[in-house]
């Protein structure tokens, strides 16, 4: 089976170190082989398309073509900037010849295309119709989950396919799969306040407050996330919500990825269900070995 | 020996800028028969048409080719400018020098090139034209009128005025329209019904009026003057001419809770039902979808209570033939499906709503009774929330023109309100306000200054519904540039104004061009507002574009007019352009007469002196054929042609090509 390829992106170093393990327990368990792309440098981020909209597509342009070289022709990225950074790339290049041709010039380096980029509820999934649902062993009956998408799972024109922009839904398969039930709310796709954690902390703090209360109010056990950006803002900025004497909130966030792990058995520091701030070890006794 | 006179028009700059009118003309002269050549800046402007006229008389010209826009536009102008000169008027052929050529190339060189080699053409054309004469045929004068508001019941109304039969067709049960379901109207405020109501039963006893109520137009054929058309006279299974409208039979019915169309959804109705009290005709039909007795096989309450014997289980649709003159389309509008906006709930939720459904909350002879009461709980809202361009210019989700009357009504149903729930607040959400009308600008001034109703310019971009019941609305102020958060209990968005169902059909059977959002199209945007390309067939109110009351009203009697000015002639005079059989050459093989979709080619007897049977040969019945060229091509004996494109006129074009 060819080697499906990774492109690990900062996050997988720090903030967002469990999404990165909880992918590669999944990939392990559905016998999928990750080749991580060599020699790999940053998508660029917020930080590149606000000085320069050709840097912006030409740090992903060398990533796209490095992998094109190293024999890849899909890529998963599971933090969803990396993601949209990446696929937003194939998608310009695609449509212009010109830009092409700049960046060949820019990067010294070719890239033909298109290249397929995958985030993680399409790998997730895809591993699910691939034979991982029938691994499930430990459904997460009764426990209800707010399926959060904030922009970056959401939204931009043929970066997203094949869901609702104002209604996604392309995570419910996977909760459902893990025996768990999704709870109807209004803020799936509310704005976390994404990149802005460091530099305008209280935004950060409304906004993910505004999210929490809206998950608690329907009834959410949990809420599930795809993109590391959304996952720190709602589960560590908990804490500092609750300093300045709001909430308070105790509201786990997980990674879709760590969802179906448990479901499959997998064990919590193998997901790196411990690195939360906000405890989602108390999940595990919702998971409970389907009885043989 | 030909002489032919070329005339070359400059279009103002249409033609000229990309095609070098003087060397076309120069170069027209030298083609073999020209004797006259000359070009002008308008050729269709009086001193055009003169020089026209002037170089017949004095050149002694056998025909003439005019160089300039299509002949859609002004074949019809030059042609009466030549008869004025004395020639037969299909002497004279037009070649296409601005929307074959100008308008769509860019160099001038090769532009003008081609345009020689068009009026080339044309020339050899029109050599081997021979002098034609119109057809005339008698008119029927009967209108046809389909569809039932308040646009056909004025054309109708207007025509049985002047004296000419009607026959009204509505699909169904009763005529009256959305008018009807409007509880008042701008800028006036006056009641939809009072002013509506005495117009139905007047066109329900007019004496030239037939009312066909629940029917459809099944098929069409023939022609402007002389239209067959079936109608189909879907089953009522009630015998109207024994049913008095007592209403016993609706009290009885069991299938009470199918979802009133007349009330947007919002109230219920049985399936033996009018739509409402008004109804004209007042009496009921059985909606065989929802009817237990036809679906089931088993209830019969209603025969039971009728006293008459009037309802009928076996009825069946029927279909009716009639001959008219002419035909008014005014099949109007419905509104806009919303659930395509998933940020406002995408359908979902029961207090976010439509205006017809605002406008049965606040009718008098609504669901409520005319008291606001929003659908989810019946609680009287203590805020509403109006959107604006719900679907309207918005091209990405929904239709990229503006619904014209939207802007106005909104206005209303915030005045309404606010007549109604002197406490509560009306948040009007826009992104212009249109009002050109007499006394509308007054009229949203009335609703801001006198009524207070809040104004805020800007979208909404989420609508949800907290776990209280309350819709959160959220939205941009543009004006003060922040963001808006309203916790309103009802929202009512203006969802923008479609063509009816079905409307495409209708127009083919018709040949009605529409445009792609499916609204009817006329001859002409600005000089043929009412007309259609299908001679005969007229336009009134909202089936043409997005409208109001009283522009539908005044298009209607528009529409009337050009009926009864169609009516005012004993006759109809129609293009010659129709196939002939070369009698001699028919071998009567009847390939023509099967191929012809209008059914003009006939079984003719050639007899002798003493009424003996020679041969029997096909015969073109002028009065139908349409000139469409199918007898032409399938004829295996080549003995057809249409005339003034007979194909020794195409075969000469085609050659002089090479």
């Amino acid at each position: 089976m060819t080697p499906l390829g990774y492109y690990p992106g900062c996050s997988d170093h720090g903030s967002g170190r469990e999404l990165g393990m909880s992918v590669h327990a999944l990939a392990r368990l559905a016998g999928v082989e990750l080749k991580e792309i060599e020699d790999w440098n940053c998508c660029g981020a917020t930080a590149a398309h606000n000085l320069s909209h050709d840097l912006a597509v030409a740090l992903p342009y060398r990533v796209l073509a490095l992998a094109e070289a190293q024999g890849l022709a899909e890529i998963l990225t599971p933090c969803a900037a990396c993601f949209s950074r990446l696929k937003g790339t194939v998608v310009r290049l695609a449509r212009s010849a010109d830009l092409a041709a700049r960046m060949r010039q820019v990067t010294g380096l070719e890239y033909r295309g298109p290249l397929r980029i995958i985030n993680v509820v399409e790998f997730v999934n895809r591993l699910l119709a691939g034979g991982l649902k029938d691994k499930l062993a430990a459904p997460l009956a009764g426990l209800k989950v707010a399926t959060y998408y904030g922009c970056l799972l959401s939204r931009g024109e043929n970066i997203i396919e094949g869901d609702d922009a104002e209604n996604p839904a392309s995570m419910t398969p996977a909760v459902k799969a893990a025996g768990a039930q999704v709870v109807p709310w209004n803020f799936a796709t509310e704005c976390c306040g994404g990149g802005f954690s460091m530099s305008f902390t209280d935004a950060v703090v409304d906004l993910s407050e505004q999210i929490l209360a809206d998950a608690r109010a329907a009834g959410a056990d949990c809420i599930v996330t795809g993109c590391p950006m959304c996952h720190s803002n709602l589960d560590m900025r908990q804490l500092t919500i609750n300093s300045r004497g709001r909430g308070p909130y105790d509201v786990p966030v997980l990674y879709l990825t760590e969802l179906v792990g448990l479901a499959a058995g997998l064990g919590p520091k193998e997901l790196g269900l411990d690195c939360h701030f906000v405890d989602a070890m108390r999940l595990l006794s919702r998971a409970e070995p389907r009885p043989a | 020996m030909a002489r032919i006179g070329v005339f070359i028009c400059h279009c103002g700059e249409n033609i000229a800028r990309t095609v070098d009118c003087a060397a076309v003309a120069a170069a027209a002269a030298k083609m073999p028969g020209v004797v006259h050549s000359a070009d002008y800046k308008y050729m269709c402007s009086d001193p055009g048409q003169q020089m026209i006229r002037q170089a017949i008389a004095e050149k002694k010209l056998t025909g003439a080719v005019v160089g300039a826009c299509s002949p859609r536009m002004h074949e019809p102008t030059f042609r009466r400018a030549a008869a004025e000169a004395g020639l037969n008027p299909y002497l004279l052929e037009m070649a296409n020098l601005r929307e074959h050529c100008s308008w769509v190339h860019e160099d001038r060189a090769a532009a003008t090139a081609k345009a020689i080699d068009l009026v080339r053409v044309m020339v050899e054309k029109v050599k081997r034209n021979r002098s034609l004469y119109p057809i005339r045929v008698p008119i029927e004068p009967t209108a046809l009128v389909v569809g039932g508001g308040i646009a056909g019941i004025q054309a109708a109304l207007d025509i049985a005025g002047g004296g000419k039969k009607v026959i009204l067709v509505e699909r169904g049960p009763s005529i009256g329209g959305h008018m009807a379901r409007l509880s008042e109207t701008f800028p006036t405020l006056d009641c939809s019904q009072c002013i509506l109501t005495p117009r139905m039963v007047e066109a329900a006893s007019h004496p030239n009026i037939t009312l066909m109520t629940y029917s459809e137009v099944e098929a069409v054929e023939g022609f402007v003057g002389n239209f067959q058309v079936t109608i189909r006279r879907k089953a009522k299974y009630v015998d109207w001419s024994k049913c008095t409208g007592c209403g016993d039979c609706w009290a009885k019915c069991p299938a009470r809770k199918i979802p009133s169309e007349f009330d947007a959804r919002l109230g219920a109705r049985t399936a033996i039902y009018r739509p409402f009290p008004q109804a004209v005709p007042n009496k009921p039909v059985i909606d065989r979808e929802h009817c237990i007795m036809l679906t089931k096989g088993k209830c019969g309450a209603c025969a039971k209570a009728c006293q008459r014997g009037a309802v009928n289980f076996k009825d069946q649709d029927e279909l009716v033939k009639v001959k008219v003159g002419a035909v008014v389309l005014a099949t109007g509008f419905d509104l806009w499906d919303h659930s395509a906006y998933g940020e406002y709930g995408a359908g979902k939720f029961a207090d976010v709503i439509d205006g017809f459904q605002f406008e049965r909350l606040a009718s008098a002879s609504g669901p409520t009774g005319g008291e606001i009461r929003r659908p989810s709980d019946g609680q009287v809202p203590r805020t509403v929330v109006f959107i604006q361009c719900c679907g309207s210019r918005d091209e990405k989700v929904g239709k990229a023109y503006c619904s014209k009357i939207c802007c106005m009504y909104t206005a209303k149903h915030g005045m309404l309100y606010k007549h109604k729930v002197h406490d509560g607040r009306a948040i009007v959400f826009y992104m212009d306000i249109r009002a050109a009308g007499k006394g509308y600008e007054e009229f949203i001034r009335r609703a801001v200054e006198a009524d207070g109703v809040e104004y805020v310019r800007g979208r909404v971009s989420r609508i949800y519904r907290r776990t209280d019941g309350k819709l959160i609305v959220r939205g941009a102020d543009t004006l003060a540039g922040r963001a808006v958060t309203v916790e309103a209990d009802m929202v009512v968005l203006a969802d923008a104004v479609v063509p009816r169902s079905g409307g495409e059909k209708l127009a083919q059977l018709f040949g009605v061009g529409y445009d792609t959002d499916g609204f009817y199209s006329e001859a002409h945007p600005k000089l043929r507002p009412v007309e259609t390309a299908a001679a005969g067939v007229f336009l009134a109110g909202a089936c043409q574009s997005p409208k109001d009351i009283p522009d539908s009203v005044a298009q209607a009697s528009a529409a009337a007019a050009k009926v009864l000015g169609l009516f005012a002639r004993p006759e109809l005079e129609r293009e010659p352009v129709v196939a002939r059989v070369n009698e001699n050459t028919c071998v009567h093989c009847r390939a023509c007469i099967q191929a012809c979709p209008y059914g003009a080619v006939e079984d003719h007897e050639i007899r002798d002196r003493k009424g003996h049977l020679v041969r029997t040969v096909a015969r073109v019945n002028e009065g139908l054929c349409q000139g469409c060229g199918t007898c032409v091509a399938i004829c295996r004996s080549g003995c057809i042609d249409l005339e003034g494109f007979t194909d020794e006129q195409v075969f000469s074009e085609i050659a002089t090509l090479e």
